[in-house]
């Protein structure tokens, strides 16, 4: 037993050896180069490929010219860009919509959190956790379809309670400029909820009990100890998913505005990937889409860097 | 756990509490059994907007009328497809990857290259309208590669992978392998692969999740209603409200269209979640849990 453990010491030793010889020591690690091969083949031809594509933003591009022959506009799109109010009436709702989405997705599940850790009763705690989780898993097509069906001034359920309750006019909820931002952010913190929940309640869970049992014998009560304890003891996690949610900022969530929008709410409701879409693929101005598309990349780049930045700093958080 | 004294507005508000939790828990659930009503109920009642959490007139009339439209089941095949083929692809190369990433920087020189090189696509990509040319300009629309080659390789995935690698493999058992002359597919294939079961499972779970959730990609690659998965399928005809693209008889059409048809399709579309979702919701909270611990 010894012995092998001295050979075994050995070797490594010698292998440490060797690999200060040679610096990329392909012998021992071509295997490993091999079996990263298909993963950076897939990641470069749809990740990397796309990135020269961008050229198209400061071209006029046409699909006959190609690449190489289109003429040249310098930053003429992003100047249209600016000049033209639908546009910048879409950075207005993405911020907006976004904006509502990051504040509310922080403060209702962290408030859910709290009540869930009052519960004593393992089974109820579960049953709810599990419930609430649930619409995280469906698709924005099914939630689009059964919202458009639920939400419907023509008969849809949320309608027939609130005139039967209150006796006021059906309202079309997703067709009416004052009402749209309301609802997606309210169905959107719906559907997420539970996620956020998880995190916040693992961070619970986490905290050290000898800082509830000082409090007791201070004589702090439930609320003291929530307000003195395990908020602060949290804090680290909110800044960890709020700075993270920073890169997030200009996508408002296009999967759902997709499946819930229609040109009634263009005013309200119009996001910038939703308008890339539409400008980009539908119209087919493939310069102004790329062009937009990467004004909203460059942006989330900085903000994506400066919330792992800002984690990182106060929080010690590491993506890896 | 703790002791602390109960005091009456406590009490109350344990149970003012325990109200509030159910609420919830019903306002997310409710909108599913509505739904789940509606397509079982006649369509007469559903048409007079009479049915609530539960069916007016029991028939089982819009199932029927689903499953015998072929347009439906052939989404449904397409998706079904995607789900096992996707699932398999990005699994394979994934894991592999995992495995050449999990080495120390030490042992494997260039491992840091390759981490930036994954990273890098979680904080720039290239958008919506490039990648879509070169989908285009490999010719891939309307082949089912369109669907599943351009999302295989997540990063988040593969960092989650790289992190169970890393701290769930004992190293003396790889190197007790080594010493064996074990080389690095063996070392992968019978130490690696069996150890990791539980992650292996889990990151495939979110890989099928995603993949039967999918619609975006269905919709601007395929131009033929043929290709398209259930998700694509529903989210044209239900969300959209467009028929153009199917070439059907009137009679199927008013089908199509009736209330209790498009909630026993949505309600098809959403079953698979719901019966994988106990597993799911199990994994995806250590999936979490794995995420945030990860140092």
């Amino acid at each position: 037993m010894q012995t092998q453990t001295h050979l075994e010491s050995q070797t490594v030793i010698n292998k440490k050896k060797k690999l200060k010889k040679n610096g990329w020591n392909l012998r021992n690690t071509w295997q490993l180069h091999a079996m990263l091969l298909p993963a950076v083949i897939i990641v470069f031809i749809f990740q990397y490929i796309p990135l020269f594509g961008l050229v198209m933003a400061f071209q006029d591009y046409e699909p006959w010219l190609g690449f190489l022959h289109s003429p040249w506009v310098g930053l003429d799109h992003f100047k249209t860009m600016f000049e033209y109010e639908d546009a910048r009436q879409v950075i207005w709702n993405t911020l907006i919509i976004s904006s509502l989405k990051i504040v509310f997705n922080i403060v209702v599940p962290l408030a859910f959190a709290l009540l869930l850790n009052e519960v004593y009763i393992m089974k109820f705690k579960r049953t709810v956790q599990t419930i609430v989780y649930l619409p995280h898993f469906l698709s924005w097509v099914i939630l689009g379809g059964i919202l458009i069906d639920m939400l419907s001034p023509e008969g849809g359920i949320v309608n027939r309670v609130l005139v039967s309750l209150f006796n006021i006019k059906p309202i079309f909820f997703l067709g009416d400029n004052d009402w749209f931002r309301t609802v997606v952010v309210i169905t959107d913190v719906w559907k997420e909820c539970g996620f956020n929940t998880i995190v916040f309640l693992a961070a619970i869970t986490s905290i050290n009990p000898t800082l509830y049992e000082a409090a007791i014998v201070d004589g702090a009560n439930r609320w003291q100890q929530t307000v003195y304890v395990t908020l602060p003891s949290m804090l680290p996690i909110i800044i960890v998913v709020g700075t993270l949610s920073l890169g997030n900022i200009l996508n408002a969530g296009f999967d759902q505005i997709l499946n819930l929008y229609n040109p009634l709410v263009y005013k309200t409701g119009d996001i910038i990937d939703t308008y890339v879409y539409r400008v980009g693929l539908l119209n087919g101005d493939f310069s102004y889409g790329t062009a937009v598309g990467l004004f909203k990349s460059i942006i989330s780049f900085i903000l994506v860097v400066a919330g792992y930045r800002l984690a990182y700093k106060y929080a010690n958080y590491k993506v890896f | 756990m703790y002791h602390y004294q109960k005091s009456l507005s406590y009490k109350i508000f344990i149970i003012f509490n325990y109200f509030i939790l159910a609420l919830s828990a019903l306002l997310c659930i409710l909108p599913l059994i509505h739904i789940l009503a509606v397509s079982f109920s006649g369509s007469a009642a559903a048409t007079a907007n009479i049915v609530g959490l539960w069916p007016v007139d029991f028939t089982l009339d819009a199932y029927k009328k689903t499953i015998g439209n072929e347009n439906f089941v052939r989404a449904l095949l397409n998706s079904l497809l995607r789900v096992v083929l996707g699932t398999s692809i990005s699994m394979a190369c994934m894991l592999c990857a995992a495995y050449s990433l999990s080495k120390s920087d030490h042992a494997f020189k260039g491992r840091k290259i390759y981490m930036w090189f994954f990273v890098f696509t979680m904080l720039f990509h290239g958008g919506l309208v490039p990648t879509y040319m070169v989908v285009t300009k490999l010719g891939l629309t309307d082949t089912i590669w369109a669907l599943v080659l351009p999302s295989a390789i997540s990063s988040f995935n593969l960092i989650l992978l790289v992190n169970f690698f890393r701290t769930s493999v004992p190293k003396s058992l790889e190197e007790a392998a080594i010493i064996d002359g074990a080389n690095h597919f063996t070392i992968f294939w019978r130490i690696y692969l069996p150890i990791s079961v539980p992650a292996i499972a889990t990151i495939s779970l979110f890989t099928m999740v995603f993949h039967w959730n999918s619609w975006f990609d269905g919709m601007i690659y395929m131009s033929n209603v043929k290709h398209y998965p259930l998700s694509t399928f529903l989210q044209t005809i239900i969300v959209q409200q467009d028929f153009s693209k199917m070439s059907v008889d009137a009679e199927t059409l008013k089908n199509l269209s009736e209330r209790t048809v498009k909630s026993a399709q949505i309600f098809i579309a959403a079953l698979p979640m719901l019966i994988v979702y106990p597993f799911v919701q199990k994994f995806f909270v250590k999936g979490i849990v794995l995420g945030a611990e990860k140092e």
